[in-house]
């Protein structure tokens, strides 16, 4: 299939990108591509022009840099896949890269362009919204900072202006007894979740709950933070009671529609199934174990 | 629409041509360059059967523009084989049978290198891990597992000619 014509630009630096973007109302940014390019090739996506941003090199990193960890937006999920210190640090994101479409993509696809696609399928938004990360957005004003909780507004809707470039993703660096996991239920690798849950904790001295972050992906219009089970998990013993209260709370947050990846019933006891292991791995991580 | 004058290197060979944006680069290598080993299967970014190194990495180019190739450089699969001797992975793929109709095993060799350039002495599971972008709908992966094995084993023990991606431009 050979998409509709567009014109092509490819920008060298970050304003000039931006620029080209607040001067044309029918442009995309391409990153990766490998949501983009396959929805022009089934003509669901038709911009007049592509700013390709992939030769702005000094997008791609990642660093731990004043409590945060940084992570520019066209960072390719392979890169974060083979970072020691997303392996040592950052469980939820490791395990959150590694399942994202397949090898091939991943050598491709960004994380900017997994969160800015504002999929409710795509990994990354339940594992940032377990994180309490936020996201750098640069327009011809400058920076702004959005919590990613405020990003998500619908289906492929974000809270990105018109003339806006994702450019940053900021975690909060990780306090000691802390642990995370991302638990996905796929067909096959390279399909979209059935359902997954991305789980974020920090135990206090006492190993008691003090944080607990947690999302959930391709179970409603929008990526969902879990909040009530968030809350009911705060100052609990992560004992097998709190764990399936906390998991049956998720399930009841989940908007799950049926479709021919399952029933909307069968989804939401998968959330709950899902919650009860992210739970379970999360407390084993946070508690200094690694598998 | 826009035309673009890109300038890159296929297999060793630099390639000068003009592309419309929307050319896929699966479609620039088969009939512009005329490198038919190069697949096309899924057409929905899900099979692999166009697996290209691009800059050494493996990558699905039906998923790529061919605008965004220029100044790269590319590996199809009729690079491999160099003077006339074939890479360890295909003598792997032959001695191993891991194919059976051959459609899917261009992409699948190229996921193969890419792997064992990254890791050269895979577990049976890291070398599934590695060809999961791929699909084969002959073999069950078996014999396409011990071919990459056969590969490893081989370019391990062997000096082994570079494949035209290592080559430095002349």
């Amino acid at each position: 299939m050979i998409p509709p014509a567009f014109d092509y630009v490819a920008p060298t630096t970050l304003s000039e990108a931006i620029s080209l973007l607040s001067q044309n109302g029918d442009a995309k940014i391409l990153a990766g591509g490998q949501s983009l390019i396959p929805m022009m090739r089934f003509r669901l996506a038709a911009p007049a022009l592509l700013i390709d941003i992939n030769r702005l090199a000094d997008l791609e990193y990642i660093r731990e840099d004043g409590g945060w960890l940084k992570i520019g937006a066209l960072t390719r999920e392979a890169m974060i896949d083979g970072s020691s210190l997303v392996r040592e640090r950052y469980p939820l994101l490791a395990d959150t890269a590694r399942v994202v479409a397949d090898p091939l993509v991943r050598n491709m696809s960004t994380i900017g362009g997994n969160l800015a696609h504002a999929d409710p399928a795509n990994d990354h938004p339940a594992t940032m919204l377990a994180y309490g990360a936020q996201v750098v957005a640069t327009g011809p004003q400058g920076e702004r900072v959005i919590p990613v909780s405020d990003f998500f507004l619908g289906p492929f809707e974000s809270a990105l202006s018109a003339d806006e470039i994702l450019t940053e993703i900021q975690i909060p660096v990780p306090e000691s007894n802390s642990g995370g996991a991302y638990i996905k239920l796929e067909r096959k690798v390279g399909d979209y979740a059935t359902a997954a849950v991305a789980v974020q904790i920090r135990l206090d001295e006492n190993g008691n709950c003090a944080y607990a972050g947690m999302g959930l992906t391709n179970v409603g219009l929008t990526p969902i933070k879990a909040t009530a089970a968030e809350e009911a998990l705060k100052g609990q013993a992560l004992n097998d009671s709190a764990i399936r209260e906390a998991a049956r709370l998720a399930a009841e947050a989940a908007e799950p529609e049926s479709d021919h990846r399952g029933s909307a019933e069968y989804k939401r006891h998968l959330v709950k199934t899902l919650s009860v292991r992210a739970l379970r791995k999360a407390a084993g991580r946070a508690n200094g174990g690694n598998s | 629409m826009s035309k673009h004058h890109i300038t890159l290197n296929v297999n060793g060979t630099p390639v000068e041509a003009d592309v419309e944006a929307r050319m896929l680069l699966v479609h620039f290598i088969r009939e512009a360059l005329n490198l038919t080993g190069t697949h096309i299967g899924c057409d929905t970014t899900s099979c692999g059967a166009c697996t290209v190194h691009l800059d050494g990495k493996a990558v699905k180019s039906c998923t790529i523009f061919a605008v965004q190739a220029d100044g790269g450089r590319l590996m199809t699969v009729e690079g491999l084989a160099q003077n006339g001797n074939l890479h360890p992975i295909q003598e792997g793929f032959r001695e191993e049978h891991g194919l059976q109709c051959g459609f899917c095993t261009p992409g699948m060799m190229l996921s193969a290198v890419a792997l064992l350039q990254q890791n050269p002495n895979p577990t049976e599971e890291e070398i599934r891990w590695g060809i999961s972008g791929n699909l084969c709908r002959c073999t069950g992966y078996v014999n396409i597992v011990k071919a990459v094995q056969y590969a490893a084993q081989k370019m391990s023990t062997a000096e082994v000619e570079p494949a035209a991606e290592m080559v430095p431009q002349a």
